[in-house]
């Protein structure tokens, strides 16, 4: 028995001492004192304690560099211009960086230590990055298994972003799950609405995010949304659009046309396929026929994949509906958002009709 | 043979060479096959492990023979030498990243890797089973980390150049050549046996 004592005694002793240890030495030094960090020249600048991440460091001024991987040096997307005072580049950020942007001082956030002032360059757009703490204020079951939803922000707060972006949405812990977990939505609702935002969610079975929404999240609850994000949006030309979804994929299109109408682009032809399997899976029709049926520039077409008869709508994949609306497409642009699926074979058919991959845009949800 | 009278230096020498940790016990073995592809990076390494090695084969001593012997606790050798090896890497990497820029790039990202390295355990162990001193512990740590070090140099440049200069049968790229080369290498060591002689 005192032999039990005495080995857990001592085993313990020896961990808080090596604990401690490792406490005097962080406390001695991993402390780097007050650092400024100046933002796109000046446009920002505020004071932090250094030592942690650049990434962790501008989350905490709420300043949210897109991140995937959580911040462990595996994904690559938390990318910034670091002008001075990063240090040099360190062998974890290589596999990371190619050549030019090594040349142009791109650095990983997450791997770069703040440990003295740190001058940066980031895109404006993750300036208007911020996290809302906002009300869940509808909930709408749109499919069996898609709902939309509707955020409205705090009292007084708006929220800037371009049609086709997409917001982080974080779930609280529930059930088994102890951790808040997010994941990336594109906004459904239009810009010009800049008290709300919404959201079109599909069930995922098992899904972490999907599955505290559908049973968990109520109406007049509050959710946290980081954003906006993402690069998927309407370009500037005269060109055609082709605008290409399936399932939740309807969401970002919804908000581009809804900001077409908006801004009064009238003299962009534009046609929308919507890709399901059964009548079940269509949403938003009668949305998107009125508004073919008000702005003569605007075609809905949706496609059901499935054997069902009597109706209206396209039948077939929605690859082959695209492939035989279209001859040569010579003055065309084309939007998908889709499974990673659904958007290689479309890139396939569009590219085989003439179309340069460079003008098809897309937003790939894996 | 009496093990205490057995000079430090002979002991260093053996670690090294008839005794190497790495050719004749193969501890250490997942580091040695990973980063042995790139010279620079092996040298790095094999200098970070000699390192601790060297000042956890003392430190190890003193734990074992000053807090364990005392409470007759030596069935927790196993446990302790993990922490106290694990806690000093990892001061060692805080010091490093503050007070040398240059010596962090080369030699303190390899440091968290080598925290569960066999070699150094390997040798925290031997040192104990074997009965030295405290300052035969000190040249046996810096003989091993040394030997370790040899070893992955060793088979970094053999790599390198049979990169440049070999066709290695497709099937056997990577770690498959890494061990036959590792094998070679062993016998090749064998070639020392007869030199010094501690076990």
């Amino acid at each position: 028995m005192s032999e039990v004592v005495t080995g857990v005694g001592v085993l313990s002793a020896v961990s808080v001492g090596l604990t401690v240890l490792l406490l005097v030495a962080e406390a001695i030094f991993a402390t780097y004192g007050e650092c400024e960090i100046d933002i796109n020249k000046g446009e920002r600048t505020f004071k932090v304690t250094g030592g942690g991440s650049l990434l962790r460091t501008l989350a905490g001024q709420k300043l949210f560099l897109p991140s995937g991987c959580g911040g462990r040096g595996s994904c690559g997307t938390c990318k910034c211009k670091v002008l001075d005072g990063g240090g040099p580049v360190l062998p974890t950020e290589l596999p990371y960086l190619n050549p030019e942007e090594r040349r142009t001082g791109i650095r990983l956030a997450c791997q770069l230590k703040v440990k003295e002032n740190v001058r940066i360059e980031i895109p404006a757009d993750l300036l208007s990055v911020r996290e809302f703490q906002a009300v869940t204020e509808r909930i709408t079951p749109l499919t069996h298994d898609i709902r939309g939803l509707r955020f409205r922000l705090p009292e007084g707060e708006t929220v800037r972003f371009k049609a086709g972006q997409f917001v982080n949405l974080v779930s609280k812990p529930y059930g088994d799950v102890t951790e808040p977990t997010s994941r990336a939505y594109s906004i459904s609702s239009a810009p010009a609405d800049n008290r709300a935002l919404e959201l079109v969610i599909r069930l995922v079975p098992n899904g972490l995010v999907t599955t505290w929404v559908f049973n968990h999240l109520k109406e007049g609850e509050t959710a946290t949304l980081i954003g906006p994000y993402g690069e998927f949006f309407l370009r500037d030309s005269a060109r055609e659009i082709i605008f290409i979804a399936g399932g939740s994929g309807l969401a970002p299109i919804r908000s581009i046309v809804l900001d077409m109408i908006e801004r009064g682009i009238t003299h962009r032809p534009a046609t929308f396929f919507f890709g399901a399997v059964k009548l079940r899976d269509l949403y938003y029709v009668e949305e998107f026929q009125a508004i073919a049926a008000k702005h003569p520039w605007f075609r809905f077409k949706p496609a059901l994949s499935g054997d069902e008869t009597g109706h209206p709508w396209e039948r077939g994949l929605i690859t082959d509906v695209v492939a035989r609306s279209y001859g040569t497409l010579d003055n065309h642009e084309a939007y998908l958002c889709g499974s990673p699926g659904m958007i290689g074979a479309c890139v396939k058919v569009l590219t085989g009709k003439g179309l340069p991959e460079n003008l098809v845009f897309y937003d790939k949800f894996s | 043979m009496d093990v205490q009278a057995i000079s430090p230096l002979v002991i260093f020498v053996a670690a090294i060479t008839t005794n190497n940790i790495l050719l004749t016990n193969f501890l250490g073995m997942c580091s040695f096959l990973a980063i042995s592809n790139d010279l620079g990076s092996s040298l790095g390494l094999g200098a970070a492990v000699t390192f601790v090695s060297l000042c956890t084969a003392p430190l190890n001593w003193i734990v074992y023979h000053w807090l364990l012997v005392p409470f007759h606790l030596e069935y927790l050798q196993y446990i302790v030498f993990i922490l106290v090896i694990a806690a000093f890497t990892q001061i060692v990497e805080m010091m490093i990243e503050r007070l040398s820029t240059p010596l962090y790039l080369t030699l303190g990202i390899f440091l968290p890797l080598i925290t569960v390295n066999c070699c150094i355990f390997g040798c925290a162990l031997f040192l104990v089973i074997r009965g030295y001193t405290f300052l035969q512990s000190v040249a046996y740590g810096a003989g091993c980390g040394a030997g370790w070090a040899l070893a992955i140099v060793a088979l970094a440049g053999l790599r390198e150049r049979m990169r440049k200069r070999s066709k290695v049968v497709p099937e056997l790229e990577g770690p498959g050549i890494a061990l036959i080369l590792t094998g070679f290498m062993a016998m090749a060591f064998v070639g020392f046996s007869g030199i010094v002689r501690i076990n």
